[in-house]
């Protein structure tokens, strides 16, 4: 056996490297007293350096290990970084939340539970095999339905879990029973090897991408599989449902493009049709669900669906362009999706309130956060100077370039229609004031001395340093990546769509 | 020899099954074991495929094996959480678990 090809995992190694540290950290640093030491600034200290080994080399380009088993890009290097730094950006803002009373003793649970998910995720992008693929995809859902459920005395947060696992075993259950389908139609669960040899001629092959489309419909939560999304989010803890909703998801997205492009070309025109359907429900339905919700994570919730719908019309394309635009669409909506959840915790921490109506007139006690919050807001609905502009002009570019005029056409409709419930909550921040507050109080915390029974806005309150750190990076991003084109021009420079991905495959076999 | 059709019959009836129960089942721990059915049928697919159509090879059988012991742990995690949702409600119907709907 060959034990350089090890270095080909370099991403995954390093990252169990940061594991087994903290694995360490926490059985000899946590408990009495030493908190300090432990809390937060080691895991994302940890994290931040293996990020940035992760990115150094991605220009290094492609690579395999055990025999096609595990693929390595610079493409897949760029995802896995984008995902490595929401990741920090979660660590930062969950902060507040774990020095909490009752977390105090579970906070390295947390950190490990979620880079596990994160190295699920990692073994999932860089997937050449059905195998691989399906044990990083359950290694990436698995643990996090225990983070969703990790307020443990908390109903709403059990009760989304089960919903969540639930739903994830039904998901793999129909995932699973596809994979079978393909692999009885051809005889080998390599992507390479499969893409070869399906054809569209195969009503097996047909059926196994119908249960595959299934199964990670769940995962990235589009229309007719989304039903779980908004009970999750609302139960889970706020810092899960910010990782929920971007990481998770992203990194499922990725996936689907390069699994469609590897293993189902032949089948371009079933799957297209299909995800047309797909797109255009999960946008306009999730958008009417959006603007009638009042609890703010029920709200992120259903933009989340929408915004998903965008981000698979990356994959409508099948091209060089549509990959690029897809993670160029998971960078910029990371972090102003973050950004906004960062803004969310920070205020549920301070005072207990998660309601859009508990917001009026937050612009006259916290102008700071209101204005961050409004930012981000902005980009998500697509506003010109901010990220999310570019981001969505590139993703409906590729797509109207491919030749999907109609769908390009309702998915700008439907961004007019964003754009009016993203402004409610930038209404209730500046326009309505304190006398607006017609709402009555809704207690969402467990400890009822948190809760604080006034109806007035919101408090000020200092914002904590890490908090504080998370959203200059979640700005900053939103900020730089529309105005600084670099960013797009970088992910594109190692790109590879259905036209490139022979020749992709080719070098990685050399 | 049993045919192969008899036996991908018995892998999709109890994948229906499974679905079917999931859907009906008002006891978690039901839908749990509905959901099982439906990762048992596929691991019966890829050992039958593996076993009638590509006798060449294991890589069926042994996806088959990594399949269970992924639906083990996910059944763990999934009667964990149950457990924890019967501390609170003392019952585990799923009928109970609307807190948070629409």
């Amino acid at each position: 056996m060959d034990y350089s090809q090890f270095l080909n995992m370099q991403a995954e190694l390093s990252l169990l490297a940061v594991i087994v540290i903290l694995f360490v950290a926490d059985l000899f640093m946590c408990g009495d007293g030493k908190k300090g030491v432990y809390n937060t600034c080691l895991p994302v200290v940890l994290l931040t350096i293996h990020t940035v080994l992760n990115i150094c080399p991605c220009c290094q380009g492609a690579g395999e290990a055990f025999g096609g088993m595990y693929v390595h890009t610079p493409m897949m290097s760029i995802v896995k970084s984008v995902l490595a730094v929401g990741t920090i950006v979660t660590f930062l803002m969950a902060h507040k939340w774990l020095s909490r009373e009752e977390n105090l003793i579970k906070q390295g649970e947390f950190y490990l539970i979620t880079l596990f998910t994160l190295l699920g995720m990692y073994f999932m992008i860089s997937s050449g095999h059905f195998l691989m693929f399906f044990i990083g995809l359950e290694t990436a859902s698995i643990p996090m339905a225990a983070t969703v459920a990790f307020d443990k005395n908390r109903y709403e947060s059990a009760e989304a879990g089960a919903k969540f696992i639930l739903l994830a075993l039904f998901s793999a259950g129909l995932l699973l029973y596809g994979i079978s389908l393909i692999y009885g139609a051809t005889g080998t669960l390599y992507f390479d090897e499969i893409g070869k040899t399906l054809t569209l001629s195969n009503p097996l092959a047909l059926l196994g991408l119908v249960l595959f489309i299934s199964g990670m419909g769940f995962k990235i939560s589009l229309v007719p599989f989304h039903l779980w999304t908004a009970d999750t989010y609302e139960g889970a803890p706020t810092v899960v449902t910010g990782f929920l909703s971007v990481i998770s998801k992203g990194s499922a997205a990725f996936v689907l493009f390069t699994v469609l492009i590897k293993v189902f070309p032949e089948l371009v025109g079933a799957w297209n049709q299909a995800f047309m359907w797909i797109i255009i429900f999960s946008i306009t339905v999730a958008n009417v669900f959006a603007v009638r919700q009042n609890n703010l994570k029920r709200f992120m919730a259903f933009s989340a669906i929408s915004q998903a719908g965008y981000l698979v019309l990356g994959v409508m394309d099948g091209t060089a362009q549509g990959m690029t635009s897809l993670v160029f669409y998971l960078l910029v909506y990371m972090v102003a999706n973050l950004g906004a959840f960062a803004v969310i915790t920070t205020i549920e921490e301070n005072s207990g309130k998660i309601n859009i109506s508990d917001y009026n007139g937050l612009y006259s006690t916290n102008p700071k956060l209101s204005f961050l919050m409004t930012l981000c807001l902005f980009s998500l609905a697509g506003i010109p100077p901010f990220a999310g502009f570019f981001s969505k002009f590139f993703i409906f570019m590729a797509a109207f370039k491919a030749g999907w005029h109609w769908l390009v056409l309702i998915a700008l409709i439907n961004t007019v229609i964003s754009l009016y419930y993203y402004l409610l909550i930038v209404k209730a921040m500046y326009i309505k004031g304190p006398g607006f507050t017609e709402q009555k109080l809704v207690s969402i915390s467990a400890d009822n001395d948190r809760v604080m029974p006034e109806d007035g806005p919101i408090p000020t309150f200092r914002v904590d340093c890490y908090t504080r750190t998370a959203l200059f990076i979640c700005v900053a991003g939103v900020v730089l990546l529309g105005i600084c084109g670099v960013a797009y021009n970088c992910i594109d420079s190692f790109s590879y769509g259905l036209d490139k991905v022979m020749e992709v495959c080719t070098g990685c076999c050399k | 020899m049993i045919s192969i059709e008899l036996l991908l019959l018995v892998s999709a009836v109890m994948l229906f099954a499974g679905i079917y129960g999931f859907l009906t089942r008002k006891s978690t721990l039901a839908i749990l074991l509905s959901i099982e059915l439906m990762l048992n049928s596929a691991d019966i697919n890829f050992a039958v495929f593996n076993r009638m159509v590509y006798p060449n090879g294991h890589e069926g059988v042994f996806f088959a094996i990594f399949a269970i012991a992924i639906a083990a742990a996910e059944s763990a995690i999934a009667i964990a959480i149950m457990i924890n949702i019967y501390r609170q409600l003392k019952s585990i119907s799923a009928d109970k678990l609307t807190k948070m709907k629409w």
